[in-house]
């Protein structure tokens, strides 16, 4: 065991930890001020939720011995076998223990980044029975297939920090509950204006700052590679930021905080995957595409009709879809991409791509019906109008 | 006696009330409020979602004087608020039926 690596991931889990409080006040400032407990508390909650799952059986199916290529063992449930030597780590450097506490943030913050799609009218029951069950259905799956040494992993897709279990699965699973609960009561009638912008910047500069913890740590070594993730993740989140706000201002606006901050969160979205395998130049490229790409992805929910409240499959859908095939052009370090000469890469992130969107958005139909049916996820119109934050948690956020 | 209520900009609130505490009115209500006239609203962007908000913050200033003083203040009033562009609000005269002051029991001009 290298114990300088143990004190990095110990620090990077507790960076990436303070992620999901940062998301919970990124999305809490967008919403309408009787909407703002419930907003955060979808996000905040998962800490408690997400981490006890990953406990007792998730972390085990993530990360147990392989079945089929499709799912890990119960070898690990209740963190059997798990402990402070390095005894069946997957990172042999590191105790057992950190390698699972450190995977366990990622887990939390998942099904945390689907509630933006959903804001301001998912009842608290039925998301808690549906968050449970998608942690288990959706995310151990796709952990195992492209970091436990299923499929995904053995067909050599590339995935530095979570660009398809993180991003793509909770982008799929957003589009798939925004068409399935349907629209907000008053959606094209009623202005949905952010009541906390100061709040939402907060909560985008502690993502970024995580960030850190998300993609550096993701080297699992305090070594080199850890330096490159670090510098890659901040110059991409720094030029999406600008060209968010240039494609602001093209489209004929002005450049806004709104956009300087979403733009950075997605570049940081769009270089998870590639951190650790692309060179800070390209990342800055990867970062520029990013903010002028997914600014035109949260054009699409216009298009398409879908109420996706706060712009999930437009920030981490798209950005980690472009992210994902960014990986298979611009990889340079521990594999190659297009750039470098190999074309086979980025046919195989393209299929990871297709089976990441498919598996994830077929699932969450099936556990959203069935959720539905038996508990019931939306709100009432006049529970949506009282705001959420009274109907289901007898709260208020501020006392005026 | 007279209830006088000033509609006007918010930034006018200290010049009314040093207009007003000059000739002699004792006390005054101040609320915060919304409303909108000849006077448009303004645009903001958020995602690339316009929103047209046509309400303007204004503020609400209340005063209750004997009729006799009424038009003074009234006039005190306009002056100070006054900028001369549009969004300057507006000043409502209306009678009162009666005044108590809570902390004796006094009523009538006696209690303003």
């Amino acid at each position: 065991m290298n114990f300088t690596d143990n004190a990095f991931i110990l620090i990077c889990a507790a960076l990436v930890m303070f992620m999901t409080p940062g998301l919970a006040l990124f999305y809490g400032g967008l919403v309408r001020s009787k909407n703002v407990l419930a907003t955060i508390m979808q996000s905040f909650i998962m800490l408690g939720l997400v981490s006890v799952l990953w406990a007792v059986c998730g972390y085990s199916l993530s990360f147990g011995t392989d079945i089929g290529g499709l799912i890990g063992g119960l070898d690990f449930a209740f963190l059997n076998g798990v402990g402070m030597d390095n005894i069946g780590s997957p990172a042999e450097n590191l105790p057992h223990l950190t390698f699972m506490i450190f995977q366990c943030m990622f887990a939390v913050i998942t099904p945390a980044l689907i509630s933006g799609a959903f804001a301001e009218r998912m009842k608290f029951g039925g998301f808690m029975v549906f968050s449970a069950l998608w942690l288990i259905l959706v995310y151990t799956p796709m952990c195992h297939w492209v970091w436990g040494g299923g499929w995904m992993d053995e067909m050599g897709a590339l995935d530095f920090a979570g660009g398809a279990v993180v991003h793509m699965s909770s982008g799929a699973a957003a589009l798939c509950c925004a068409i399935l609960l349907g629209k907000r009561k008053g959606h094209g009638s009623t202005a949905f204006i952010p009541h906390n912008l100061p709040m939402t910047i907060l909560g985008a500069g502690i993502l970024w700052f995580g960030w850190f913890g998300f993609n550096a740590g993701s080297a699992l070594s305090a070594d080199g590679g850890a330096a490159n993730a670090f510098v890659t993740t901040h110059m991409a989140a720094a030029a999406a930021a600008l060209s968010w706000i240039i494609a602001e201002w093209a489209h004929g606006g002005k450049a806004t905080t709104l956009g300087a901050a979403s733009g950075a969160v997605a570049g940081l979205v769009a270089i998870t995957p590639a951190a650790g395998f692309v060179t800070p130049m390209p990342a800055i490229i990867i970062g520029l595409c990013a903010g002028a790409i997914c600014y035109g992805g949260i054009m699409l929910k216009n298009r398409f009709g879908y109420d996706d409240a706060l712009d999930v499959v437009g920030i981490h859908g798209i950005g980690g879809t472009f992210g994902a095939l960014a990986t298979g052009i611009f990889a340079s370090i521990g594999a190659e991409g297009l750039l470098y000469g190999n074309p086979h890469q980025l046919w195989v992130q393209f299929v990871s791509v297709i089976a990441s969107w498919a598996f994830c958005f077929a699932m969450t139909f099936v556990i959203f019906k069935v959720v539905d049916a038996t508990i019931g996820l939306k709100a009432t119109d006049e529970e949506q109008d009282r705001g959420m934050d009274i109907a289901e948690h007898s709260e208020t956020g501020y006392q005026w | 006696m007279k209830k006088i209520e000033i509609i006007t900009r918010t930034f006018k609130l200290d010049d009314i009330k040093t207009a007003l505490s000059g000739i002699g009115v004792r006390g005054m209500t101040v609320s915060e409020v919304k409303g909108f006239g000849r006077q448009g609203g303004h645009k903001e962007v958020y995602r690339g979602a316009e929103y047209q908000v046509d309400f303007v913050p204004k503020i609400k200033i209340d005063v209750v004087v004997e009729n006799d003083f009424a038009a003074e203040v009234v006039e005190a009033a306009q002056k100070a608020a006054q900028t001369g562009q549009v969004g300057d609000g507006k000043i409502f005269i209306s009678p009162v039926d009666e005044v108590v002051r809570i902390r004796t029991g006094e009523t009538g001009e006696d209690a303003i």
